[in-house]
């Protein structure tokens, strides 16, 4: 059973009323001036999601998408249009919305408790509290065990899943998420994948997933957004209608590949045209 | 999903024993004794002159004389406390101007190369300059030793707080740190290992200009004796008083160790 998309990145949010929505996206541009010109990263992007929606942004690389994640998080200020949540402009940084970044970024210096933990320090957190709500988060994303493990002794996985765990414990209405499995083997994206899925159902978590991979997209999200190759606007919304509760299992069903197939053909485009213009600039540059 | 790594699974071919720290000591020990027993063999031998080395096994000797009849554990404590005085300012104010050049752009362009060119710069040879400002006293020996590694100390702060990785940083602007809270709970921690590299290096350069100074200006502790030793031609007993300089520095850099994997878990 496959879903409706729309074609136009305006119907992205179309089926939400002002009131469903959590997070609002408004006309985001940004342009960055390089040697090369001003070079458009995101334009005019606009999108909305629902309290509990799980939302995937896919594009090529060199989209835009990062820039996206930054914007929304609120690590860069300097754009054009508005980023709202539940009607509050996000300016800076925003205590409703929990980052998981793509590099590694656990503490070395601090034990598996002690990292999930940060957030509830930062907060004034009487010690014994934040460490039975570190623990609860530890055990939602299965590290039961290694609580006084440091990073350098956890595999690549298990040091996301901490970074994934510190977000939650600050409790973010909105989770945003950049390609946090990206340096990760496909197996254990696919497990990753169950597991976020999971705490995603179980804390009805608005999330926000940025990612450049089709089939992780497709798993965990209630509705796709395909972005275009340079400059980066949304070039198509598809609703993923998988049943839930889901789990990796749904890769091997038809309407997956359904859907997998659907967005592949526009991503594909994009993608060529990224390839193509890389392509073009080593030419243009060996040529000078 | 591949699980939790050994420290053994780390180390190699060495690692029944070079996994844990006593067998690394240990293997360090044997090194040492192993390179005495060269230099032993080599004077035997008459590679070496002994007139001017002397066998290691006379040093052994001379070692227990030089505590009895020159007081030796006093003057090692004396530099040893110069020494800790020296440090203490090299970590009191080396690292809070790393900081503060971190901090201040400007400040880091206009001084960062000078303070590379004071690393290079021959500080003992301005004890007069030293004696002059704190007369003949211990003061001026912690004062050169302190000039001396002051800059590593800067330069290698500065050099870690520049190096934190972004990702960290943005991980604490997302949780909305303030500047205090980002510098306490992310810089700090992340620079630590450069910050202790520099304050290593800081106290190897203390240290040399202590013993200098103290040789130099004929003032207290194991550069004096050092001094009157070698003028008596006592060449046992001055390599015994050298090994009593190397003890200090042992002492201060393995407390540094364990300070910074005190301090920085985890590594």
């Amino acid at each position: 059973m496959i879903g409706e998309s729309a074609r136009l990145p305006a119907a992205a949010d179309a089926a939400l009323s002002r009131d469903a929505r959590l997070l609002d996206v408004e006309r985001v541009s940004k342009r960055y001036v390089t040697n090369e010109g001003v070079i458009t990263a995101v334009d005019d992007v606009s999108f909305s999601i629902a309290p509990g929606e799980f939302v995937s942004i896919i594009g090529p690389s060199g989209c835009g998408k990062s820039t996206l994640f930054n914007i929304v998080g609120g690590l860069i200020g300097d754009y054009d249009g508005r980023v709202t949540v539940a009607g509050d402009t996000v300016r800076g940084t925003h205590p409703a919305i929990g980052m998981v970044f793509q590099e590694e970024s656990t503490f070395p210096w601090r034990t598996v408790v002690e990292n999930v933990a940060f957030p509830l320090e930062i907060a004034g957190a009487s010690k014994q509290a934040r460490l039975e709500r570190a623990e609860h988060f530890i055990a939602m994303v299965g590290l039961r065990g290694f609580e006084r493990r440091y990073p350098a002794e956890l595999s690549g996985g298990m040091r996301q899943r901490v970074a994934l765990a510190r977000t939650l414990a600050s409790e973010p209405r909105i989770l945003l998420m950049d390609e946090p499995f990206a340096a990760l083997d496909e197996q254990t994206r696919l497990l990753l994948g169950d597991r976020v899925l999971q705490i995603q159902q179980t804390l009805k978590q608005t999330t926000l997933l940025i990612t450049h991979n089709l089939t992780e997209a497709v798993q965990l999200s209630d509705r796709v957004l395909v972005m275009t190759y340079r400059p980066g606007r949304l070039k198509r919304a598809v609703e993923i209608h998988l049943p839930h509760p889901r789990d990796s299992e749904v890769v091997s069903s038809d309407a997956f590949g359904h859907y997998v197939a659907e967005i592949w053909q526009d991503l594909r485009e994009e993608a060529s045209r990224g390839i193509r213009d890389d392509e073009s600039r080593v030419l243009e540059r060996r040529g000078k | 999903m591949s699980e939790t790594m050994s420290g053994a699974q780390r180390t190699g071919w060495l690692s029944p024993i070079a996994g844990s720290r006593l067998g690394a000591r240990l293997i360090g020990a044997a090194t040492a004794l192993a390179l005495i027993g060269l230099v032993e063999l080599a004077i035997r031998g008459g590679i070496i002159n002994r007139f001017i080395v002397p066998l290691p096994s006379e040093i052994l000797r001379a070692i227990p004389r030089i505590i009895v009849e020159e007081n030796v554990l006093h003057r090692f404590w004396q530099t040893t406390q110069e020494m800790l005085w020296a440090s203490l300012l090299l970590a009191g104010v080396g690292i809070p101007l790393g900081a503060l050049l971190h901090r201040v752009r400007i400040l880091r362009l206009a001084c960062e190369t000078w303070v590379g060119a004071l690393a290079a710069a021959p500080i003992v040879l301005m004890y007069p300059l030293f004696l002059v400002i704190f007369g003949r006293s211990a003061t001026t020996i912690v004062m050169i030793g302190f000039a001396a590694g002051l800059a590593p100390v800067i330069l290698k702060t500065l050099e870690g707080l520049a190096g934190t990785r972004q990702v960290l940083l943005d991980v604490g602007r997302s949780f909305k740190l303030t500047p205090s809270q980002q510098f306490w709970k992310i810089l700090l921690p992340a620079a630590l290992p450069s910050v202790f590299v520099g304050l290593k290096l800081g106290l190897v350069f203390a240290m040399i200009n202590i013993v200098g100074v103290e040789f130099l200006i004929n003032f207290g502790g194991l550069g004096q004796l050092i001094n009157e030793l070698a003028e008596r031609y006592d060449l046992p007993g001055t390599y015994g008083a050298i090994c009593f300089v190397i003890l200090s520095s042992v002492v201060f850099f393995d407390s540094a160790e364990r300070l910074e994997r005190f301090l920085r878990p985890g590594e």
